[in-house]
């Protein structure tokens, strides 16, 4: 499966399975919290799951600022919670930390702050910044590459909402990446099709988001965003030089939970208790899951 | 006339570079007007050409310091803050990145372009940001170093630079320190505590106000955040009178700073010269200063309202 030298063999089981832990992560904190995010976090589970346990990133979990790990930024910060869980999952935070989510004094803000949590690398929130912040990274990566040693050019990953291409400082990054040539940048989009006022093809249509960014110099990828396979193949292909890569997940909000499933009203809403019950029950019975 | 505070900026970045500091500089389409271009005449790859985009702007400057760099932003000051508040706010500020901004063109100095470009709020906008520090330097050799502070400092810095030339107030060897201001001329009577362009305004006062008999004391507000509170209360409890110059709108700037200080600690007289809420317009800088009534009549005017009702 795997196509660069050096990494782990790929195991897609594996990496479905911890899909699976970090969904019921996800729930069970945002019950504890009673709010926050669970459609746009469920619909991301894959997108994580590969990037950290395939793996695709490069990292310590010993020595979180390695200054060659590959670099993840969650720009759509309000998904916090499938950050956290797959923190907890690597080890990085303690499980029962996640039920703090969202308290006072808690290191589990609402949305991300690296301030206080180690393994977050810049917070976020705000919508439409992550990528800028990536491309910023990922040119200063490569200078310090330039510069210095030349021991391993880090990548960056990011992590971006299709709502979020909404806001207008996506396109000066997509512009800005292109002409800095930063083929050490991969951004995913997970084009679940929702946003908090309906359907993105309603509220604000974004229509072929991987050809707005091959318009814009980009190498773009369409995959299936819940099959980590496919993810697993385009986060790892060899990149274009010269090119930044958009790599656009299609998935679908609150994914894994038959009645959050391409369900608006489960944007922005946590569980209840029962809810949370019943969606455990059905990722458990999945094939995928397994105890760890 | 000494050189600009903005032909500082490009100046000293690479004399810092120069230096072994890892400096980077990222402009907005306006890399010859905020002089960031001289830098990349010397350091072609440390500076960093966004296009007229300055959201964008300052998050890559945020992208570049997590890679470990001092990042300095340029375009004008009301782009560089206003156009970006967002992106300072909760990517640099909330971050706590080593992000510095110093964009150019500050205030109504800036003349011809009128007042979409004039920028009078920029100080309070960054004021009010937590981590945020805010320096305004008054001529070429205080912006050289105030640059220099914000390179050495970890953390946000906002730096604010202007347009024309200023009148030489520094040596080049003067030193300046994180929340200390300079009293640049010893007084009895009145206070006048100024920053950037106002502080040769507040100096030429003075000596108008010496031939009246008045002894004004002029302090250099340079660092306005933190802002010096003990030197300012310690000069008010002596002169029981304090006038505030800005090149800047009277509310949220350094008039607004002083008055909570003065407020809390020594309540007194004060009166604040400012833009008092309005934009600007086009004109000749000099003629600005006159019309918003910003230039040395005004301040010793204000000084003098305050005097003789302190003596009354």
């Amino acid at each position: 499966m795997s196509e660069t030298a050096g990494l782990p063999v790929f195991d897609a089981s594996a990496v479905r399975a911890r899909a699976a832990r970090i969904r019921v992560a996800i729930l069970k904190m945002l019950t504890a919290a009673g709010s926050g995010h669970p459609g746009g976090s469920l619909s991301a589970s894959e997108i994580l799951a590969t990037l950290f346990f395939a793996p695709v990133l490069e990292f310590q979990t010993a020595e979180l600022d390695w200054p060659q790990r590959d670099r993840f930024i969650l720009s759509k910060g309000h998904a916090a919670p499938v950050l956290y869980a797959t923190l907890a999952e690597l080890g990085i935070i303690p499980a029962e930390e996640l039920a703090t989510l969202r308290q006072l004094g808690s290191r589990l803000q609402g949305h991300p702050d690296a301030r206080r949590l180690p393994g977050v690398e810049v917070s976020t929130g705000s919508l439409g910044q992550g990528l800028s912040i990536s491309a910023g990274l990922a040119l200063g990566l490569r200078l310090n590459f330039e510069l210095g040693a030349k021991v391993r050019l880090p990548r960056v990953f990011t992590v971006l909402g299709d709502g979020e291409l909404q806001e207008g400082q996506v396109w000066e990054a997509a512009q800005f990446a292109a002409k800095y040539q930063l083929d050490n940048l991969i951004a995913i989009v997970d084009r679940n099709m929702l946003q908090i006022d309906g359907g993105t093809e309603e509220v604000m249509a974004l229509g072929d988001v991987a050809a707005k960014f091959a318009s814009f110099g980009w190498n773009a990828l369409d995959v299936d965003g819940h099959d980590v396979e496919a993810l697993y193949a385009a986060l790892t292909r060899q990149p274009t030089p010269d090119k930044p890569r958009v790599i656009v997940a299609h998935t679908h909000k609150g994914e894994g939970v038959s009645f959050m499933r391409d369900q608006v009203g489960w944007h922005g809403k946590a569980p209840t208790e029962e809810e949370c019950a019943q969606a455990c029950a059905e990722i458990c019975s999945c094939a995928d899951w397994k105890d760890e | 006339m000494g050189k600009a505070t903005r032909a500082a900026l490009g100046e000293t970045l690479i004399e810092l570079t120069d230096s072994g500091l890892d400096i980077m500089a990222v402009d907005a389409d306006l890399a010859g007007s905020t002089t960031t271009a001289k830098f990349g005449a010397v350091y072609p790859q440390r500076l960093v050409e966004v296009g007229i985009a300055e959201q964008n702007m300052i998050d890559v400057a945020a992208g570049l310091s997590l890679a470990g760099k001092i990042v300095f932003t340029g375009s004008f000051a009301v782009f560089g803050t206003g156009r970006a508040y967002d992106q300072i706010r909760n990517t640099v500020c909330y971050s706590e990145l080593n992000v510095k901004l110093a964009p150019t063109h500050a205030g109504v100095t800036v003349g011809p372009d009128g007042g979409s470009h004039q920028m009078l709020e920029d100080i309070a906008l960054m004021r009010v940001l937590p981590r945020m520090r805010v320096l305004v330097p008054a001529d070429y050799q205080s912006a050289k170093a105030a640059l220099r502070l914000a390179a050495q400092t970890p953390g946000p810095f906002y730096v604010r630079l202007g347009r024309v030339e200023a009148p030489e107030i520094y040596d080049a060897d003067e030193r300046f320190e994180l929340g200390c201001a300079k009293v640049l001329r010893p007084g009895a009577d009145v206070t006048l505590v100024a920053c950037g362009v106002e502080v040769d305004a507040a100096l030429e006062a003075a000596d108008q106000l010496a031939i009246q008999g008045v002894s004004a004391e002029v302090i250099d507000a340079f660092s306005l955040k933190p802002l010096d509170r003990a030197t300012i209360l310690e000069s008010a409890s002596k002169t029981g009178a304090v006038v505030t110059c800005e090149e800047h709108n009277i509310i949220g700037g350094l008039g607004s700073a002083v008055a909570e200080a003065l407020s809390e600690e020594h309540p007194c007289r004060l009166v604040r010269v400012g833009v008092k809420d309005r934009f600007g317009q086009s004109g000749d800088p000099d003629e600005l200063l006159r019309y918003f009534e910003l230039d040395p009549p005004t301040i010793m005017k204000a000084a003098l309202s305050i005097c003789v009702q302190s003596m009354s």
